[in-house]
Formats: structure tokens, sequence, C-alpha cells
């Protein structure tokens, strides 16, 4: 396999993908968004419990491609305890890591979707899950697209 | 003269390599490669024919209209339309139904009416028909598919009770770009016919891969593109009976389709020009024409034997591997040289993007039938579609990749 395919699809991704964490509607959520890319088939809805404005709980539910559903679950694990502006804080590392390649140096499991910027098209399917979390912190409720997204 | 043992060698775009690997073309249904002989016709008419049509004096210009009027009489006779009067040049398939639905649909549909469509089609036979319908009032319906992988293609049991009274036209495609799917086109024309109803083909999938027909098949119009049939992008027309074309309003307003224009209104032209406003695309109508004698030469029936062939062998080696559901037409029935199926732990964009390392172009996604995906419980399929250049050592190389992939994902 390529150096950069299996940049990609690292086992971390891989992991996710087929043990995804906090899969599964959220009762007691009071923030729900949904997130969706239709010319592909990636959906992504997430839910939230906000206390005050810290991330009590999270969960994520929808179908599609490995990237946009390991992303989804790894971002559940990373954003669970933030604060609204500590998430927008990560979601922009996140960007930075998917558009570039590089990863800052405190390493978190967000690194293993470096390899995504080596596959331009795959970019919307691993940021769509966190523009429906945004939406969600910000109690917006139109469905997102990352489709038209060139970044 | 193009033969079939010489026949990858007349696709320059064939030879080349990706990401290392032999390219292995499987994304046909979503648009072909093209003979030298039809790259070299568009570049030898810009090269020494070029001028614009129909209304020149001039040399150049008369070599260009009969060039372009030559192209519409060869595509004529590729489809055994009566007269080249009833081929309309347009940008394609999507083009063409939009001119039938918006011109023939405004003039004849009104609240009450049915436009009776099926539940396999592509969704430039869908939404067109969709906005008509808006526009005047009338609804849609659908013949359903028959089997859970849509394997029993239409179901035509309650297809009398569908031709009710209401129903003015049914469109339907010849070729599902999903499921490959052949459909009985003639049988459902004649049945529709006998109720007065007027039939629109969708032939984007069958036009450069089967033989057509259409006094045999009987349709009202048949609309197809160039660029799946070897030919340009740009560039498909519509076929129309004459008697139906003339009686539509235009679809396009402008230079070319009008007989005289006064500051308040204008007279038409009759047709094909009624629906050729503007300059057409005479350069790729030209190199349509050459994808004709192209496809003329190897033989339709022989290009339809060789892609079914493929498709059945491809179908026989997927069917084996863990977790895969295939769709449309079981092994042994008669299908298109279209394969889609999806893989239980699997996503298509997955495949294809790992297909794509081994240097094989399959499409992964919806395939412009999101209702159909729905209808399946799908949001999305891989699928490989073979034209006259594919072997069968490049289905060899399809399935091991496809195995390396479940094994890499885990689900093999």
């Amino acid at each position: 396999m390529s150096a950069d395919l299996s940049d990609l699809y690292q086992q971390v991704i891989l992991d996710h993908n087929k043990r995804p964490r906090n899969r599964g509607k959220l009762p007691t959520a009071n923030r729900v968004a949904h997130g969706d890319n239709p010319s592909c088939g990636d959906q992504c809805s997430v839910y939230l419990r906000l206390d005050g404005d810290r991330i009590a709980e999270i969960s994520f539910d929808g179908s599609g491609c490995a990237i946009s559903q390991a992303s989804a679950s790894l971002m559940t694990t990373q954003l669970k305890g933030k604060t609204a502006a500590e998430a927008e804080k990560l979601f922009g590392e996140f960007h930075d890591i998917v558009t570039t390649g590089e990863a800052p140096d405190e390493i978190s499991d967000l690194a293993a979707f470096a390899g995504v910027h080596a596959f331009p098209a795959r970019i919307k399917c691993a940021t769509l899950g966190w523009h429906a979390a945004l939406n969600a912190l910000k109690n917006d409720p139109s469905t997102t697209t990352t489709e038209s997204h060139t970044d | 003269m193009p033969s079939w043992p010489n026949v990858r060698a007349d696709f320059p775009t064939l030879h080349q390599q990706v990401h290392g690997k032999p390219l292995v073309y499987l994304d046909n249904a979503a648009t072909a490669q093209k003979p030298q002989v039809v790259i070299d016709t568009l570049s030898r008419f810009y090269e020494r024919d070029n001028a614009n049509v129909h209304r020149g004096l001039h040399a150049l210009s008369m070599r260009a209209t009969d060039a372009y009027e030559g192209a519409r009489a060869r595509v004529a006779k590729f489809i055994n339309a009566a007269d080249p009067a009833e081929i309309v040049f347009t940008r394609g398939t999507t083009e063409s139904i939009n001119l039938v639905a918006a011109s023939w649909g405004a003039a004849n549909l009104k609240p009450g009416d049915v436009i009776l469509l099926t539940e396999m089609e592509h969704h430039s036979n869908l939404v067109p028909w969709q906005l008509i319908a808006q526009r005047t009032g009338a609804t849609l319906r659908f013949v359903p598919i028959a089997g859970a992988n849509a394997e029993g293609g239409l179901d035509l049991s309650h297809l009398d009770e569908l031709l009710s009274p209401e129903v003015k036209v049914f469109a339907f495609a010849h070729v599902s770009n999903t499921l490959g799917t052949i459909n009985p086109a003639a049988e459902l024309c004649a049945r529709a016919r006998a109720r007065g109803i007027v039939t629109v083909i969708d032939g984007a999938q069958s036009i450069g891969h089967l033989p057509v027909d259409v006094r045999a098949l009987g349709c009202d119009f048949f609309a197809f593109s160039g660029h799946k049939m070897a030919g340009p992008t740009g560039i498909g027309a519509l076929y129309g009976r004459q008697k139906l074309l003339d009686a539509m309003p235009p679809y396009q307003g402008g230079g070319g389709m009008i007989a005289q224009v006064e500051y308040l209104s204008s007279r038409w032209k009759p047709s094909p020009e009624r629906f050729e406003a503007g300059t057409p695309n005479f350069a790729d109508a030209t190199a349509l024409a050459a994808a004709c004698d192209y496809l003329d030469a190897l033989g339709r029936p022989e290009i339809a034997r060789h892609d079914t062939a493929l498709a059945q062998l491809a179908c026989e080696k997927l069917s084996v591997l863990p977790g895969i559901r295939l769709l449309g037409p079981h092994a042994g029935h008669d299908r298109s040289g279209v394969v889609s199926f999806a893989f239980e732990g699997v996503h298509a964009h997955d495949v294809v993007t790992f297909a794509d390392e081994d240097g094989i172009a399959l499409r992964g996604g919806h395939h412009c039938n999101q209702p159909l995906m729905k209808k399946l419980g799908l949001t999305s399929t891989t699928r490989a579609s073979f034209y006259v250049y594919n072997t069968e050592e490049e289905i060899d190389t399809l399935v091991t990749s496809m195995r390396r992939i479940l094994k890499f994902f885990g689900t093999a």
C-alpha cells in the first residue's frame, strides 16, 4: 500500500470506524444538529447535552465512509467535557491538520487525520461531523454540508 | 478500420499509469474514452473547416454547414430515424429530456394529467418531470422495481393499471445506469402507444452499447449523449417524431430558430431548427458522427455481446466476495455492462479510493439515483462499468483489489 493511503487509513481511523465511540442518540440531549453530504452519502447527526457552556455529554449517529464516521467518533472523545470555546479551538486545530497535514506538538489522536490532506476530495468527509457539532453548539438548526468546501 | 483485437490501441487515454499501475478504466457509465479518430475529427475540423454554419455564403461556412448537417444525417441513420429533421442536436441527454418536458410538457399537460416514470430513473429523467409537473399541475407516478436488489427489473404485473387514461406521457430508461437492467423498451412503447400515451426513452446508457432503432422501438422521443458513446462531451441529441416536434413550442429563443423577427414578435422555423437556438455545437457534432462510424465498424450487436459477457463475468467473480450485495439482474439474465455492488462493512467511497490506488477507475455514490438507493436501503454503491476496450484480465485486477480492501477493513 502506498505511504499516502496508509497514512490516510491509519489504525486509529480503522479502529474508530470499526468500533465507534459514543455512537447513538442521546436521550438527554439539549442540542442536536445534522450534517449531510448528499452527493457522497455521508450523514452525521451530533447530539449534545450542554451544562452551562460545557459539553457534558456528546454522541453521534450516521452513516458514511470510514473517514467521516471515524472522524465523528474521534471528535466525540475529544469534545466531551470541553467548553464551547475549547471546542471551536479544537476544530481549528483539526481543520489545520487535515488541510496542511501537519499536527501540533501536543500529539492527540486528531493527528491521525493528517493523512487526509493528501486526498483533498476527502477533507469534506473528515470535517462533516465537526461542522454539525459546531452548529449544535450555536443552536443552529440548519443541516450543515461540507460538499462545497474546498478547504 | 477498427477491429476487435486492436481496439485498445485506438484509445490513447488508456495507455497511462495511475499510481504506478496500468490504468484500468471501469467508469464508462460516467463517460467513455475516445478513439483517436474522434479526437482527430474534432481537431481537423478546427484546423481546416471551422466557420459558423447556416448563414454564411463563403467556402468555409458551406463546408462547416455540410459537415454539421452531414452529422445530423449520420446520427439519424445511427438510430434509424425516418428523417434527419427528426434529430435535434442538444448538449446531451439531460438537455434533451428537459426540452421535451418543458416544451411538449407545457403544451400538453394540465391538472389531473399523470406523467408515468419508473423507480429506477436517473435524476435527469426525473427532475425535469418534477419541474413541469409543478408548473402544469400534472402528477408523477412510478412503475415499481421488482426484488430486494432490483434483480427483477421493472415490475410490469400492474402496467395496464398504471397506464390509466390520465397518463399522457411515459418516460423510462432504456438501460439503468446503476442496475445494468435492460428494459423491454419496444414492449413498453407498444403498450403505451396503444393507449395514445407519448413515450420518452432515456437512451444515455444504451446508445453506444446496444443497437438502437427508434422506429423498431416505436418511441416518440429518444434522448442521448455523445460522451458515453465514445463521442465528445457537450453534444447529444433528441430524436422526436416529426409530427410531435412540429407541434411543440420553442424551448429556447434566439438566433437560428426564427423564420422572421419583429420587435414585438417572431415566427419560428420548423423543427429541428426551432429547437436549436444560438450557434450550434457544430464542431462536436462532426466528432459525434465519427463516433457513430467507429462504433458501427465494430458492430453494435458485437459491442452488446462484449459488454454483457464482461458484466456477467464480473458478477460471477464478485459474487463470492464476503458481505457483497450485487444489484440488478442475476447471472444468466440479460444485462448491460454496468455492475453495482455494496459491501457490508465498507463504504463505497473507501472502496473507490483504494481501487484508485490500484489504478482502477470506479465510481462510488448514489449515481444520480438517490430515490432508487433509498428504496434499496442503501446510501451508496460502488459501480464498475465496461466498454469496448475492457478485458477479462481487468476484471481479475478488479476482484484482486476488492479482496485487498475487504482484508484491510477486516471484513474478509
